[in-house]
């Protein structure tokens, strides 16, 4: 005979509470997701942080099951490949979902990023969350580029041999010298096996590890002060009698429904570019990758992938070798020291004044034209073009601290605005 | 945040939607990662048939090979040996080769085989998978004081007639393995692929 319904849920809470006093579930539910209260006027712009989540748990669960069928070694990577693309089961598509994921990932970090950038979400109290997000970003690219290298294809071949010997422009001091440090990281006297399997180490065990704490972290510090918003209020400094901020919405249900909205969006067009233009007509996956490694031919043109190509175009703008590392170095640092160079009494670009709006549209385009020009294949007026750019890119940089405190700006109100 | 003029039965209804929606997805999601997990092309290449030559195979003798990683013994059987199968009936534990995954249907038979003379097993024990050795002398031995000969396996003391069947009271359960296979010619047998239908 079945037990009554009602004899069957106490068992389960009381099952629950076993554990709760062992565990702190319920607690963490609460305090991070059913009553952690996030602003109630999110916009299209805060899909992009449960997105990245989304991606993360994507590439680490098909990295998985490549690392399953993948050869780290020079001699077999290459052709373990494409075994795993033509005789693994369903194969192809966990490469294609790995290699676009990858892709997918800058997209999602991008537009995160800008966001942060439009409602001046590094701002105090939120400048370990940039930092540690800016740590991701970097940690992130450094994935990105050792797996790229993994295929060991022509362009992950000559990619790599280009990409470290970046590292030979830095000057001798003491017992270190560019030369020497070029050799270190590459184990030989040319990217060789020793390269390949020390970066699969770095990319699948490494890296993925610094992620997840940096990921933890990032989260962790959020949680603490709380999120921004669109109109860059605090929504902590006006609570209702329970202590609850009256602008605050729970995060769940409210934030997970509307997320798990965006996923639906998101996978549509991530399935669209997977099954449809897995290699992104060249962008995503460069033709020169079907070809296996040879350190006899350098191919023509050789280019970082999409989202490496703003600092590749910094770094050519720049007509000398360690000026070049350094300055594409130094855009990448610059970001990190957001939160001190923004100095406006607002938060928000849409109660800052129009220096700020102007100056934020030119460093958007300067970032994609940069992009743009990093694909190129490096003619005098790419250069050239390059050039104004990068400066343009630094511009927004070094004149922040000035427009941001002395330009006119809107008074911020005391409640969030839910449309605008 | 106000429970005023909530509808509880529409949100059950719309959480219990999307709660089975995406479970679906989750495990349509999960079937390419566990397909990848299946033999791959290369490894079903490798799996292929094999070919056997009968040709210095002398009555008596058996030679051994490897498909798909498996033992597989060809065992020439002598009239004398062919004799002793329907006598053991009564020792054995399935001596009609009943249970139909041991077998090919062409094979469920008295001799468990194509043509009576060649046996052709995997020799892998039905109980832990060890390979169990052929006895074919007649007479006692120490694990059975009335042998008849047969398959021997060292591992676990289980015991084989001449047509791989397990015997009565030993740990494997289960006769041993016929492949499927054909005879290509009076001399060639193909492990791995059942006869040819008569076009």
């Amino acid at each position: 005979m079945a037990r009554p319904a009602s004899s069957m849920r106490s068992q389960i809470s009381a099952l629950g509470n076993w554990v709760d006093k062992r565990l702190p579930v319920s607690s963490f539910w609460r305090d991070h997701l059913s009553e952690y209260y996030a602003p109630k006027n999110f916009n299209f712009w805060y899909f992009f942080g449960s997105l990245a989540l989304l991606v993360l748990v994507n590439q680490i669960v098909t990295g998985i099951f490549l690392t399953m069928q993948y050869k780290p070694s020079a001699a077999e990577a290459f052709a373990s490949v494409e075994f795993i693309m033509r005789d693994v089961p369903m194969g192809w598509l966990i490469r294609y979902l790995h290699s676009t994921g990858a892709s997918a990932f800058f997209i999602v970090i991008y537009l995160h990023m800008f966001r942060a950038l439009l409602y001046g979400s590094y701002r105090t109290p939120r400048e370990l969350i940039w930092i540690f997000g800016m740590l991701i970003y970097v940690v992130l690219m450094a994935e990105a580029f050792m797996g790229y290298v993994l295929p060991w294809g022509q362009m992950s071949y000559w990619g790599a041999q280009v990409i470290i010997s970046l590292f030979g422009a830095i000057p001798d001091l003491w017992i270190i010298s560019g030369d020497s440090l070029v050799e270190w990281i590459r184990g030989d006297y040319s990217v060789s096996d020793a390269t390949l399997n020390r970066f699969f180490a770095l990319h699948v065990i490494a890296l993925p590890l610094a992620l997840l704490l940096l990921v933890m972290l990032h989260l962790t510090a959020l949680h603490q002060v709380g999120s921004n918003n669109p109109d860059g209020i605090e929504i902590k400094q006006n609570k209702d009698s329970d202590g609850k901020p009256v602008d605050g919405i729970p995060f769940h249900p409210y934030y997970t429904v509307k997320d798990i909205f965006g996923v639906g969006m998101f996978m549509l067009l991530f399935a669209f570019m997977v099954f449809y233009a897995p290699d992104g007509g060249g962008i995503l996956l460069e033709h020169d990758n079907f070809v296996p490694a040879d350190p006899l031919v350098t191919p023509e043109h050789i280019k970082p992938v999409w989202y490496f190509t703003p600092f590749f175009a910094i770094l050519k703008a720049v007509p000398d070798k360690l000026g070049g590392v350094v300055v594409m170095g130094l855009a990448i640092v610059v970001l990190f020291l957001l939160p001190w160079l923004d100095r406006s009494p607002v938060k928000s670009i849409r109660y800052k004044g129009w220096l700020s709006k102007i100056s934020l549209t030119i460093f958007a385009i300067s970032f994609i034209r940069l992009g743009m020009l990093g694909i190129g294949e490096g003619t005098p007026a790419e250069l050239r073009e390059s050039q104004v750019w990068t400066a343009l890119y630094f511009l927004f940089f070094i004149t922040m601290p000035f427009f941001s405190r002395m330009e006119k700006t809107k008074p911020v109100p005391e409640r969030v605005t839910s449309s605008h | 945040m106000s429970e005023n003029g909530v509808n509880k039965g529409r949100r059950r209804l719309l959480t219990a939607t999307t709660a089975v929606v995406g479970a679906a997805g989750a495990g349509l999601a999960a079937l390419p990662f566990i397909q990848s997990w299946q033999p791959s092309a290369k490894a079903k290449v490798v799996g292929a048939p094999v070919e056997f030559n009968l040709q210095p195979l002398e009555p008596g003798q058996i030679i051994r090979g490897l498909w798909r990683g498996k033992t597989i013994g060809i065992l020439r059987r002598t009239t004398e040996m062919l004799d002793t199968l329907p006598g053991l009936d009564s020792k054995l534990r399935d001596p009609d080769s009943a249970a139909e995954e041991q077998q090919p249907v062409y094979a469920q038979n008295q001799n468990r085989s194509i043509k009576p003379e060649y046996l052709v097993l995997v020799m892998n024990c039905t109980h832990l998978g060890c390979v169990p050795e052929l006895v074919p002398e007649v007479g006692a031995q120490p694990f059975d004081a009335e042998w008849q000969g047969g398959f021997y396996c060292p591992c676990h003391k289980s015991k084989f007639d001449l047509a791989g069947r397990v015997y009565d009271g030993v740990p494997a359960q289960l006769n041993l393995q016929v492949p499927p296979y054909q005879f290509l010619d009076d001399r060639t047998i193909v492990v791995g692929i059942d006869p040819q239908s008569p076009a």
